[in-house]
């Protein structure tokens, strides 16, 4: 008898050091996860969560000045190490200025776990105090959302938002905690190895067949482009290396997405440079006129198609996305492919060498003649005439200074943007975090302290414009706190440059509230935060200038003062085809269509 | 016609009818409904009820109507959901039955009284309710035998109609026990 009553207040205390509080578990399943920082801002529903962060030596905590800046810092961080971002709001207004960052990351694909406070379950639907529908709000705009009402389900819900983020085309998951389940007991249960049933559409099968008729098709074909984008990025780094690969068994050349860049080093003599309405002149025509294309991790998206009804019209298209609905969305392809890029680019490249060795391969000499031919266009050429400074100088200047450090470039959202993806070389992936599905401005600050967070020792600049810096810039704040050297390269013309070019182009140069009056003093702003302020605006002082920024230890925001009115070329006009490119204002261009006017 | 879309020969839309097993959780029908308002698809019918109480499962039928290459996007698109397991193009596989039921109450007085009795006994429609002045008929069957059905009743008097929507199964032998059991 007292054997088993001893057996029993054993039992009890056992069952008694199992049970921890539900906001533990949370930070335990997140150690679990290996998350090592979170970006967060507390608030009255996620106080029990801070409080267990309080203890944990495993997590660090990044306290950001807005939630939209600690989901983009955590696709920064995702962005440029593979690994899964991690944010921590509370409820109402922190997870609806979450929002314009869930979408963000939902479509560039950045895996995120975005952990919500909520009002106690017993006050949902109630109109609490900082009460919102938080699923309900971000059900379109992440992956895939949970509210947890069952402890008990706690633990499970969490393993599984880390494998949905991760796995498949990546995105953003939801999981909104609300305040009584974060105090709840709860029995912590460890990650099963195996989760099913999360992507459907992908299976880890490759078809071989397909794989072969699609290598005989590269192999025979006479004008062949590659177009890869973000897809191979997130396939991880050894996607890009099979990408270069390919490219180089096949003599065949390459073009990259604004999200792809950095796949293919720009230093391999097949880079055509970057395609699309602000891409090369010969990326986009030798787009126009192959007769095979094999898109890789790319979504056909209309920056980089311009007019669907004449994109590549005489080509034989080969796709391979990882998501089966990317597949015959907007360009019906000949070829589709379902699956992780690896994966199949390994296939691919093992076939392409088989076969190489058995017949031999249709020459491109013509193919590359007419690509050289389009190259001496020079479509990226600019003059740099008189003192004042061409945007387009100064991140050629900014590249040919950082290239030989281990450089991580954030961005903004607009012209500065368009420059920097054309003029700074990307010889690595994971390198370059803008905004490319959303186009969100105010992205490349918030972004830049997630990389910087990440890389401590390299080399981060957020090439930003002053309208789109001005978005978030109480981040300086983030900055200053953790001593973050970040870079803040601001091509300042004083105007949102993008929306003036449009008017320019297509609105008779009314330049309707374009004009970014009443800018604050850049260097005092830097004072005024602790922190180094540059100005330059003569060309002659570029350089000084950005040998100063780049020795200064901490932050830094360098004032560019660029060319007021340059605008962004070459150019696909909206509503017009890849060979209708204009490559400056002075080219003779056809107005936009009328049905050009009414696109993004 | 929007300049990004294909400049093909439009092809026709047709009616397909799809059959889908989701988590019966909440949430799961608001975001297969979303993704249908949000692309801007159609759905002429939905109906959605549990069908495995132990594995928590339900059953969507839906109505959609697209060309081919909308239906394949609306297919890949449903199975993105990660409460929605399996998504079956009915129209596609073969021979299904499609079912709805139908409510309507009638109110009628004198001879059209015997005409509307008359009529619900030619649909094989079950008389459910009846007063001096209405009646309450039950009818199940194609949704185009239900159209008829209302249409008559309709011009006989005041009416009023409550349908659930098309529900719908393959013919033939075929389960999907064994997809079923993979979840």
């Amino acid at each position: 008898m007292l054997v088993t009553n001893d057996f029993l207040i054993e039992s009890i205390n056992k069952m008694k050091v199992d049970y921890i509080s539900g906001a533990e578990a949370v930070i335990k399943a997140l150690v679990e996860n290996h998350v090592e920082v979170i970006f967060g801002y507390p608030g009255g529903a996620v106080l029990p969560l801070y409080d267990a962060l309080f203890e944990n030596k495993k997590i660090k905590h990044i306290l950001v000045r807005h939630e939209q800046a600690a989901v983009h810092a955590a696709e920064g961080y995702a962005r440029s190490t593979g690994k899964v971002g991690c944010v921590l709001v509370t409820s109402g207004p922190g997870a609806t200025n979450a929002i314009t960052g869930l979408t963000d990351a939902l479509m560039d694909s950045i895996p995120i776990i975005c952990l919500s406070g909520q009002v106690p379950t017993h006050l949902i639907g109630t109109d609490a105090f900082q009460e919102a529908d938080t699923t309900g709000i971000s059900r379109p705009c992440t992956k895939h959302n949970y509210l947890v009402k069952d402890p008990n389900k706690l633990c499970e819900i969490i393993h599984k938002s880390f494998e949905i983020a991760s796995s498949g085309r990546p995105g953003p998951v939801l999981i909104d905690l609300p305040k009584d389940i974060q105090l709840s007991n709860v029995k912590y249960e460890n990650k099963k190895n195996k989760i099913n049933n999360i992507n459907k559409n992908i299976s880890s099968y490759v078809d071989q067949n397909l794989i072969n008729k699609v290598a005989r098709l590269l192999l025979e074909a006479e004008r062949p482009i590659i177009y890869g984008g973000g897809g191979v990025v997130n396939s991880g780094p050894e996607a890009s290396k099979l990408l270069t690969e390919l490219v180089n068994i096949l003599d065949c050349p390459v073009t990259l997405t604004l999200m792809g860049l950095g796949c293919v080093p720009n230093s391999n003599k097949r880079f055509l440079g970057m395609l699309g309405m602000h891409g090369t002149y010969e990326a986009n025509l030798a787009m126009h006129n192959c007769d095979v294309m094999l898109n890789v991790g790319a979504r056909f998206d209309d920056r980089v198609t311009g007019r669907l009804n004449a994109f590549a019209p005489n080509s034989k298209k080969v796709h391979i996305d990882v998501d089966k609905s990317s597949i015959n969305k907007v360009v019906h392809v000949d070829y589709g492919i379902v699956g992780d890029c690896k994966n199949i680019l390994s296939a691919l490249v093992q076939e392409v060498k088989k076969l190489h060795n058995q017949k031999s391969m249709k020459t491109k000499t013509k193919w590359w003649s007419q690509i050289n031919e389009w190259k001496d266009k020079d479509s990226l050429g600019f003059k740099q005439i008189g003192q004042n400074i061409k945007p387009q100088q100064a991140i050629k200047s900014l590249y040919e200074k950082t290239k030989s450090f281990d450089t991580y470039i954030t961005t903004e959202v607009g012209q500065h943007q368009m420059w920097a993806a054309q003029y700074f070389g990307f010889s690595k992936p994971n390198h370059w975090m803008t905004s490319g599905g959303l186009g969100t401005m105010g992205y490349g600050l918030p972004s830049s302290v997630g990389v910087q967070i990440a890389h401590p020792k390299s080399l981060v600049i957020d090439i930003s414009g002053e309208a789109s810096f001005l978005m978030n810039m109480q981040e300086l704040s983030t900055i200053v706190q953790y001593k973050l050297p970040v870079k803040i390269f601001i091509l300042n013309n004083e105007w949102m440059g993008m929306v003036r070019q449009w008017q320019e182009l297509n609105h008779g140069s009314r330049y309707s509230e374009s004009y970014t009056s009443s800018l604050p003093d850049f260097v005092k702003l830097a004072e005024s935060f602790g922190i180094s302020g540059l100005r330059v605006d003569n060309v002659n002082n570029l350089d000084t200038t950005i040998d100063d920024m780049i020795n200064i230890k901490g932050p830094v925001i360098a004032d560019i003062r660029v060319e007021k009115e340059e605008n962004c070329f070459p150019m696909i006009p909206s509503g017009a085809a890849h060979n209708e490119m204009i490559l400056s204002s002075h080219d003779n261009h056809k107005d936009t269509s009328s049905e050009g006017l009414a696109l993004v | 016609m929007s300049v990004y879309q294909k400049n093909e020969v439009e092809e026709v839309e047709t009616s397909r009818t799809l059959s889908l097993v989701v988590d019966n959780q909440p949430g799961t029908l608001a975001r297969v409904i979303g993704l249908f308002s949000g692309r801007g698809y159609n759905i002429e019918s939905l109906t959605v009820t549990e069908i495995d109480k132990l594995r928590s499962l339900s059953r969507i039928s839906l109505v959609t109507r697209g060309t081919s290459m909308t239906i394949e996007q609306i297919k890949s698109q449903l199975l993105r959901i990660v409460p929605v397991h399996i998504v079956r193009d009915l129209t596609l596989e073969g021979p299904f039955i499609k079912s709805e039921l139908a409510l309507v109450k009638l109110v009628v007085k004198g001879a059209n009284r015997v005409e509307a009795l008359r009529i619900a006994e030619t649909f094989r429609a079950r008389t459910l309710d009846v007063t001096l002045t209405s009646f309450v008929f039950e009818l199940t069957g194609k949704p185009s035998k239900l159209d008829a059905f209302i249409d008559l009743m309709r011009s006989l008097g005041d009416t009023e109609i409550s349908r659930t929507g098309v529900s719908a199964i393959s013919r033939g032998h075929k389960t999907e026990t064994k997809l079923l059991d993979q979840i």
